[in-house]
């Protein structure tokens, strides 16, 4: 008897076929899920969307979200530069000076916790330490809600980032008689910096799209307001979600937060296909 | 190094004065250098500290006076006063539960398919366009449950959802969710196994599918729990998908297709409005939820200690 023919054989092909063809199902639903939600995302949104869009503020009627994108993209330049100085000067200490201690494997424990908190905690720990003393929301709190955000993002690109420069680069600095902070700021940045710049392009996209810690941090507002971050911010992420819920009655302002959406999410897919294109520059 | 280079050695004594201190300069640079940056990655470690004691100080007045009824009052009702944190656990585990249910044999499937069986030329842009989707906002997931998915499921399954919304509603949202993540994960973790491993399994031969339940799953058994663990994370702490179709009901109600709500939701809705009591008592559940994810999440990095695992 040919042995593709044997009852055990045939078992094991058709068990291979039947998984094979459930991966193939799952990818299928994977990917309908998902294209489901962009359909509806660009075929809602871009009715909503027209240049005046992005020049007027928001209003209770007609208006765009001029406002709300800049404050968005205010508040998110603001977060970035911040977690940028504390995020690469607390990878740097990780990859370059701390060693096998324990102080270095608590410092990444809690940051890989930090990655990965919720991000509506952080807007009620950055309410209670900055909002109330303060006495009001504020922009700046905003700004220091997606600083705690995004700091631990950096912080993970940095050290992994320099982890890559190999020793020998080093210790070649070293034998030309460079110092260790010298050898760090031109030998082993400027071999990471693309791969920095990726961490931080991500962690921009990410910040931009966070909702949850802007409820209690710079709330939202419908006036124009271009540099005072001492008082309450428009943003993004905020005016779509309460035009969703609280004037979800304004059939107007429904299909303005649509369009907003579908902005906010072209504008993250945009900025991680450039952190790809960057990170491929590198290699 | 910098020890080295500032202890005035007999070759530091044959230079001139002028290149002694700058030499001494440069080392004090390096001393202080160091210290800068210890200072800032020491800063990581107060602000978990800041998170926490923040967070039980300003829930401390709620704590004290609900005591340990805060865990056992079925209901969360403002206006007489009487706050039960036993709807929105309920919410929480029960959505992140569902969610992990549908999303993690999902994931795995996507995951097995794009590692063993895709075509050459469709593997990156479908692993890219994964780790895209990761990207996107979640409120985004969210709008598109309450205007596409909750209709649906009223006029599909009226006796099931009557309202379309709720638990098992947000449940599927959160595992569309993950899903991207998940798999993305599962992949990269996949992809570690070494080749030789697979090819040897190949030529005793097995079939695919006995190459990866009997080769590759094992040998990354502890990368990939820890990613879905990474995953209930995600889902336990998310808030903007599940506030729009969780339905926002106060009253425990124990069943997997009913309106609730989780405790992310029920601080997102309550908290500008509030004041007093009911303030304390949500950043007490913030507390809550904070341990809560802080314990799974510490499981999660257990497991992936040694896998790649780099996704935040």
């Amino acid at each position: 008897m040919d042995i593709n023919q044997t009852p055990l054989y045939r078992r094991r092909k058709r068990l291979n076929q039947l998984v094979m063809v459930l991966c193939q199902l799952a990818t299928v639903i994977g990917f309908i899920f998902l294209f489901a939600i962009l359909f509806t995302l660009v075929t809602k949104g871009i009715g909503a969307i027209s240049p005046s869009t992005f020049v007027e503020r928001t209003r209770m009627n007609g208006g765009g979200l001029g406002n709300a994108i800049w404050g968005t993209f205010l508040m998110t330049c603001a977060a970035t530069v911040i977690g940028t100085v504390i995020g690469v000067a607390a990878g740097t200490w990780l990859a370059e000076y701390s060693g096998k201690g324990l102080m270095a494997k608590v410092i990444r424990f809690i940051n890989d916790i930090l990655l990965s908190a919720p991000s509506i905690i952080i807007g009620l720990f950055i309410y209670a330490v900055v909002v109330v003393p303060m006495g009001n929301f504020s922009g700046w709190a905003g700004v220091l809600a997606l600083t705690v955000i995004i700091v631990p993002v950096v912080i993970r690109s940095t050290e992994d980032m320099l982890r890559l420069i190999p020793n020998s680069l080093r210790e070649a600095a070293a034998a030309l008689g460079a110092h260790r902070w010298w050898i760090i700021v031109r030998v082993c940045y400027s071999g990471a910096r693309a791969g920095i710049m990726t961490g931080i392009l991500l962690g921009f996209a990410r910040i931009s799209g966070e909702t949850a810690p802007l409820l209690f941090t710079s709330l939202n507002s419908n006036q124009w307001n271009f540099f005072d971050l001492g008082s309450e911010m428009a943003n993004l992420p905020m005016t779509i979600y309460q035009n969703m819920t609280i004037n979800a009655f304004i059939p107007d302002l429904v299909a303005l937060a649509w369009g907003g959406a579908l902005i906010l999410t072209a504008a993250i897919l945009i900025l991680n296909i450039a952190a790809r294109y960057f990170s491929r520059q590198r290699s | 190094m910098a020890t080295t280079n500032a202890t005035p050695t007999s070759g530091l004594g044959r230079l001139s004065d002028a290149t002694r201190r700058r030499l001494q300069r440069k080392a004090r640079i390096d001393v202080w250098f160091e210290r800068t940056l210890f200072a800032f990655a020491f800063a990581v470690l107060l602000l978990l500290g800041a998170i926490i004691a923040s967070l039980m100080l300003s829930s401390w007045p709620a704590i004290q006076r609900f005591g340990l009824d805060f865990f056992t009052e079925n209901r969360w009702a403002a206006n007489v006063e009487v706050f039960g944190a036993l709807p929105a656990i309920y919410g929480t585990l029960l959505t992140s539960f569902i969610a992990i249910v549908i999303a993690v044999p999902v994931s795995f499937g996507i995951a097995i398919f794009l590692t063993e069986q895709c075509p050459g030329f469709l593997r990156q842009p479908l692993s890219t366009l994964i780790e895209l989707l990761a990207g996107i906002p979640s409120i985004i997931y969210g709008m598109w449950g309450m205007e596409v998915l909750a209709p649906l499921l009223r006029t599909w399954f009226p006796s099931v959802f009557p309202a379309g919304t709720g638990l098992a509603t947000a449940g599927i949202i959160l595992a569309v969710m993950i899903i991207p993540f998940i798999t993305a994960v599962s992949r990269d973790v996949i992809n570690t196994v070494p080749a030789v491993m697979r090819e040897s399994a190949y030529g005793l031969g097995c079939t695919t599918w006995e190459v990866t339940r009997r080769v590759i799953l094992p040998s990354v058994k502890g990368g990939l729990v820890g990613g879905v663990v990474l995953g209930l994370g995600r889902a336990l702490g998310e808030t903007m998908a599940v506030t729009f179709v969780i339905g926002n009901n106060l009253f425990l109600n124990t069943t997997l297709t009913g309106q609730g709500t989780s405790i992310a939701a029920l601080i997102a809705n309550q908290f500008s409005e509030s004041d007093g009591t009911q303030r304390s008592a949500l950043l007490a559940l913030g507390l809550i939820l904070f341990l809560i994810t802080f314990a799974v999440l510490a499981f999660a990095r257990y497991l992936l200690r040694n896998s790649t695992g780099r996704h935040a």
